[in-house]
């Protein structure tokens, strides 16, 4: 096979791997390997699923993107920069809550603020137009203990927000939360991303949720590709894109004529 | 809980709120305590228990002052100090429970501070984790009681050796338990912290001395009763005013019933002291949801 003919790394990329690879524990016996030759392009503003099943490497992909992990092989990318660090402008949010219990709700949501050093008035101002975006203005002064799965998810979301970040990385935010809350996290989810303009990199092991979600679904597979292009399981794998391609490939053909028959 | 205070009727009840709530707690610790007694003072009836060596509660609670008067230890070997100079009976026994207490707290103050700040560099500065962790690890199953003739070397007699005893049998545990606390820290906050840019010194004091708290202040009250335990071993070798003096001019004087009537006290002390601090958890720890007792209903 020749070498992928990528496209060059551009500053309008939100996020893109080559390449990348992750083994935990490099170098020791219990060394594993979690990724291995991701590629990866993400533009703004889009929306993707990260699909697989528990282990297969998807939020240590996410970890990469975030700078929270260093790859052990390839390259990250966000916007023309090699990502070295975590950094504002890619938010993390992840599964469990991780409010800290002994702020409350508006200074959860202006801790990215405080960090910067910003001062009360303009935090406070700025966590209730976060928390407004997520429809919790009343919860301002309330404890995360006082709020429902649902709800904290919500705070966390807003806490992200405030950050004005470019890219959303989402490590199954609503997979502790019941079927009916999970449903309408997605919605507002949408609405908070269409608002945003924000890349959205969601990983998730429910096929429902990754198909009521995405713009693009990222499946993770283990098994490797197939090598020999004489393998049943290469025979598979042409079948099944000859199927998905078929339609495709009918339409193109019917606009075509159509061209050539007003010509 | 807004709402329950909104509808609350106007006060019909004098007793106010917090004691109504209490005292069933209450009620139930004089009934443990009573329930105690009681068979003592049953064995004590019967005939079993000789009053000499083992006098029930009746006994030696009852002639307080008589009792009292021996808590005035600072004074009566002075030459020429009778026994009715210096302060009254009840006097000297506020101030021993006070200086007691003073060095108890004083210590635990001083255990705290030290080894939070020490167990905190452990984790931020490597080379104090490898340079101080092994030895506070070799020192800390060291009993607290080897180390007084240490205190005594030090810093002789009076209330320094008393205090570092305290701050020594706290101390090595103390770090170690900061150091596991800080470990225990869900990673999720510090990533947070990460991903908004936070330095390690915010992430520190914004993010991980808050999430130890509780634990710590949970550890601190399960070493205050060991800080109550080697004060007198402390105070025996001499501190002017202390139980362990009591306890030690009790010995000599063989006088089971001040022996007993130090130990209700210490027993009063202590538990005073554990409430102080349950109230002191409250104030800091005021975002903990009340977590005693969830498992009663098993």
């Amino acid at each position: 096979m020749v070498s992928k003919p990528f496209k060059p790394i551009s500053s309008q990329d939100a996020v893109v791997c080559r390449n990348v690879s992750k083994v935990w524990a490099e170098g020791t016996k219990r060394a594993h390997v979690a990724l291995r030759d991701v590629d990866l392009d993400v533009t703004p503003g889009e929306f993707i699923v990260l699909l697989g099943p528990s282990g297969c490497g998807k939020s240590t992909l996410l970890y990469l993107i975030a700078g929270l992990e260093r790859e052990s092989g390839g390259e990250v990318w966000s916007f023309g920069d090699r990502v070295a660090g975590p950094s504002p402008e890619r938010s993390l949010i992840f599964q469990e809550t991780s409010l800290f219990p002994w702020l409350t709700v508006g200074q959860n949501a202006s801790f990215g603020l405080s960090i910067r050093g910003e001062s009360a008035g303009a935090r406070r101002t700025a966590a209730r137009e976060v928390l407004a975006r997520v429809g919790l203005t009343e919860a301002i002064d309330k404890r995360p203990d006082e709020l429902s799965g649902g709800m904290r998810q919500r705070v966390a979301v807003a806490r992200a927000l405030a950050m004005r970040p470019k890219v959303l990385l989402m490590d199954e935010p609503f997979a502790a939360l019941d079927v009916q809350t999970r449903a309408k996290m997605q919605d507002f989810l949408l609405d908070v991303w269409r608002d945003s303009g924000a890349s959205v990199l969601f990983v998730t092991h429910h096929i429902d949720e990754a198909v009521a979600l995405a713009d693009r679904i990222v499946v993770f597979t283990s098994r490797p590709r197939p090598r020999d292009p004489f393998s049943p399981e290469a025979e598979l794998l042409r079948r099944q894109l000859t199927e998905l391609m078929r339609d495709e490939v009918d339409r193109a053909f019917a606009e075509q004529e159509a061209v050539a028959a007003t010509a | 809980m807004a709402g329950a205070n909104a509808s609350r009727p106007p006060r019909r009840l004098v007793l106010p709120e917090a004691v109504i709530r209490a005292a069933p707690r209450i009620g139930w610790a004089l009934m443990s305590v009573g329930l105690f007694a009681g068979i003592w003072e049953l064995l004590w009836l019967c005939g079993v228990t000789d009053p000499k060596l083992l006098p029930p509660p009746h006994i030696f609670l009852g002639n307080f002052p008589e009792q009292a008067k021996f808590f005035n230890t600072a004074q009566r070997w002075q030459i020429g100090v009778g026994l009715n100079t210096g302060p009254s009976a009840g006097m000297a026994l506020v101030i021993t429970v006070l200086a007691s207490a003073a060095r108890v707290f004083a210590g635990l103050l001083i255990a705290s501070v030290l080894s939070i700040s020490i167990g905190v560099a452990v984790r931020y500065f490597l080379v104090v984790e490898k340079l101080a962790l092994p030895t506070i690890t070799l020192l800390s199953p060291v009993s607290p009681i080897a180390w007084l003739p240490v205190a005594i070397f030090v810093f002789g007699i009076g209330n320094a050796p008393a205090i570092f005893m305290v701050v020594v049998a706290l101390f090595f545990h103390m770090v170690l338990a900061t150091v596991s606390q800080i470990d225990g820290v869900n990673r999720n906050l510090i990533n947070v912290a990460r991903t908004m840019g936070a330095s390690k010194w915010q992430i520190y004091s914004r993010v991980i001395v808050p999430a130890i708290l509780p634990g710590l202040l949970m550890v601190l009250r399960l070493n205050m009763f060991g800080a109550w335990m080697v004060v007198l071993v402390a105070e025996s070798t001499g501190v002017g005013y202390g139980l362990g003096q009591v306890i030690m001019l009790a010995r000599n004087t063989f006088n089971p019933s001040l022996v007993f009537f130090t130990i209700a006290l210490i027993g009063v002390l202590g538990f005073c002291s554990d409430w102080l601090m349950r109230l002191l958890q409250r104030k800091i720890l005021y975002w903990m949801p009340e977590t005693t007792g969830v498992l009663r209903g098993l």
